[in-house]
């Protein structure tokens, strides 16, 4: 699973409670599609951020009627978030640079 | 229902069966890949799929089971199966028929090693009891280390850490001139396995002795093999029944069999099958460890309880000869086994609820008792002065009062919201060798002390 997912994931949560499967749909649909996790490695990063008391789980009911799992973000989870995102920032500002200014587009030259 | 909706139902319970043979995933994983299967099922099926192809195109998504089980192992590592997990991917067969061979012959060696003083005429089972009272978890702990060395497959420094402690045990039990059936030689008996057993703990946890969690591994394993023991003594006691009646039948008496071959053998024997059962079923038992603690500890508090009110409203004094101090030392410490039993059943993320209150009431209620055998204690030394047995309670009720009385606090604060529930568990799992610290006291320094009386 990508770096990425750890920021991924709580950011999506901030919007609001969800489970696995909406997880996984939003970040589809956050990535037009460019994003694709293998669905059930999912979990095992949600259970790393539970133990790191990023998120906590509750067991709820789906609109069926079936066991749900439902993650929340906690106080120290938006901590780590405002974290994460002053380093995406970093990243992302270190790489438009080196992009514009560092000669030829290496996929295409 | 439609044929192929009931179709994907049955392919989602074998799906479901499948899963549950992993020992990585805990129930609850798998009702929460489940929940993910069927909603992207259902997504997939709107959009005009059959019900067949959506769920082969989900199960492809979820991807493959020994890639995400292998994930959830190691994000999991407070479960223990992830050794053999991550050691060997899945178990070839050779692999556990190795196993069982290599249990068998530990569970025999361990047999062996009891009957060969009775066989060879050394120390007959009639006329030499003392000697096998003094070294009888000798027959059982060595072989149990053995076991876990192999299994954990250690490295040879442990073996430093083994064998010596071992041996100076063996020493002691066997050179100490205790007087026949004299109070320092009953303690004895009654302690070293108490030493001992955190031998076979540290060859249990490996390099994880020093983690929490392996020793909470170490915990569960304990009331695990306790319960697995009762089950195999239970049908050895029908085994035993039916041979009786066998051989009786045709007119023979097989009493000589019984007593000195299959008893001796079978109560050894067992306790290396019974280990092996812990580590080879580990999902059987997981899910009877939350219902018998759940059981009992409703239990065990009402008898606190009741036992504490009848005292306060008849005002009844406590006066604890040595029978009633024994039974009241041994319902404390059975308190105590089924609070590190709970604590190792309970999910520490999971938030404070109704149990957890039933929990604290047992250890207030335990607290409240073990100060009155404190007081009784104190009386008796006062009255008549120190006595092996007298200050041996003393320590273990002074242990168990100060572990109690943290738990309590822990657990106070937990419920309040003030603390984590692993700190309650790091302080008990830091406490575990304060008892086999004093165990040993009782059992080197005590009798030298009191003159092997």
């Amino acid at each position: 699973m990508a770096a990425s997912a750890t920021p991924l994931v709580l950011a999506i949560l901030a919007e609001g409670d969800s489970y696995g499967y909406a997880i996984i749909k939003r970040v589809k649909d956050l990535s037009d599609g460019h994003l694709q996790w293998t669905d059930g490695m999912l979990y095992p990063v949600l259970h790393r951020l539970e133990r790191l008391d990023f998120i906590k789980a509750r067991w709820g009911k789906s609109e069926t009627g079936r066991k749900r799992k439902y993650y929340r973000l906690t106080s120290s989870g938006k901590v780590q978030l405002g974290e994460h995102r002053q380093q995406w920032h970093a990243v992302d500002q270190a790489l438009r640079i080196v992009w514009k200014f560092g000669g030829q587009d290496p996929v295409a030259g | 229902m439609t044929e192929s909706e009931s179709d994907i139902e049955q392919q989602i319970v074998e799906w479901r069966r499948y899963l549950e043979q992993r020992n990585e995933l805990a129930q609850d994983d798998i009702a929460e890949l489940e929940d993910h299967l069927r909603g992207q099922i259902g997504e997939l099926a709107a959009s005009g799929l059959s019900p067949e192809e959506a769920f082969l195109v989900a199960i492809k998504r979820l991807g493959r089971q020994d890639v995400i089980s292998r994930e959830f192992a190691l994000e999991h590592t407070d479960r223990l199966w992830k050794q053999l997990v991550l050691a060997g991917g899945t178990q070839p067969e050779t692999a556990l028929n190795n196993e069982l061979f290599t249990v068998l012959a530990l569970a025999v060696a361990a047999a062996v090693s009891l009957k060969i003083w009775d066989l060879t005429g050394l120390f007959p089972f009639e006329s030499e009891p003392m000697f096998y009272f003094r070294n009888a978890p000798f027959f059982v702990m060595p072989w149990l280390c053995g076991y876990f060395y192999w299994k954990r497959q250690l490295s040879t420094v442990y073996l430093w850490w083994l064998i010596p402690p071992m041996l100076a045990a063996l020493v002691v039990a066997n050179s100490y001139p205790y007087l026949p059936a004299g109070n320092t030689f009953i303690l004895s008996v009654l302690h070293l396995p108490i030493v001992l057993w955190l031998l076979v703990g540290y060859a249990y946890a490996g390099d994880r002795w020093a983690s929490d969690s392996g020793r909470m591994d170490f915990v569960r394993f304990t009331g695990e093999l306790a319960i697995y023991y009762v089950l195999i003594a239970l049908g050895g006691w029908v085994f035993i029944g039916l041979t009786f009646v066998l051989f009786s039948s045709i007119g023979m008496n097989p009493e000589y069999l019984v007593g000195s071959w299959i008893v001796p053998g079978g109560v050894t024997g067992a306790f290396i099958i019974a280990a092996w059962l812990v580590e080879a079923k580990q999902g059987v038992i997981e899910n009877i460890v939350p219902v018998l603690t759940h059981v009992f500890t409703p239990l065990f508090t009402l008898l606190l309880a009741a036992f504490l009110v009848t005292m306060l409203v008849t005002g009844q004094g406590v006066d604890i000869d040595r029978e009633v101090l024994i039974a009241y030392d041994l319902l404390l410490v059975l308190v105590l086994g089924l609070l590190l039993y709970s604590l190792s059943a309970r999910d520490p993320h999971a938030a404070p609820g109704m149990f957890d209150y039933l929990q604290l009431a047992l250890v207030c209620c335990a607290l409240l008792a073990d100060l009155l055998a404190l007081a009784g204690i104190a009386g008796r030394i006062t009255e008549f002065g120190f006595s092996p047995n007298r200050l041996a309670a003393l320590g273990e009720n002074l242990i168990l009062l100060v572990n109690l009385l943290w738990s309590a606090i822990y657990y106070y604060r937990f419920l309040k919201g003030q603390s984590e529930f692993t700190v309650l568990i790091r302080w008990q799992m830091a406490y575990l060798p304060v008892y086999a610290g004093w165990a040993a006291v009782v059992v080197v320094v005590f009798p030298p002390l009191f003159s092997f009386l």
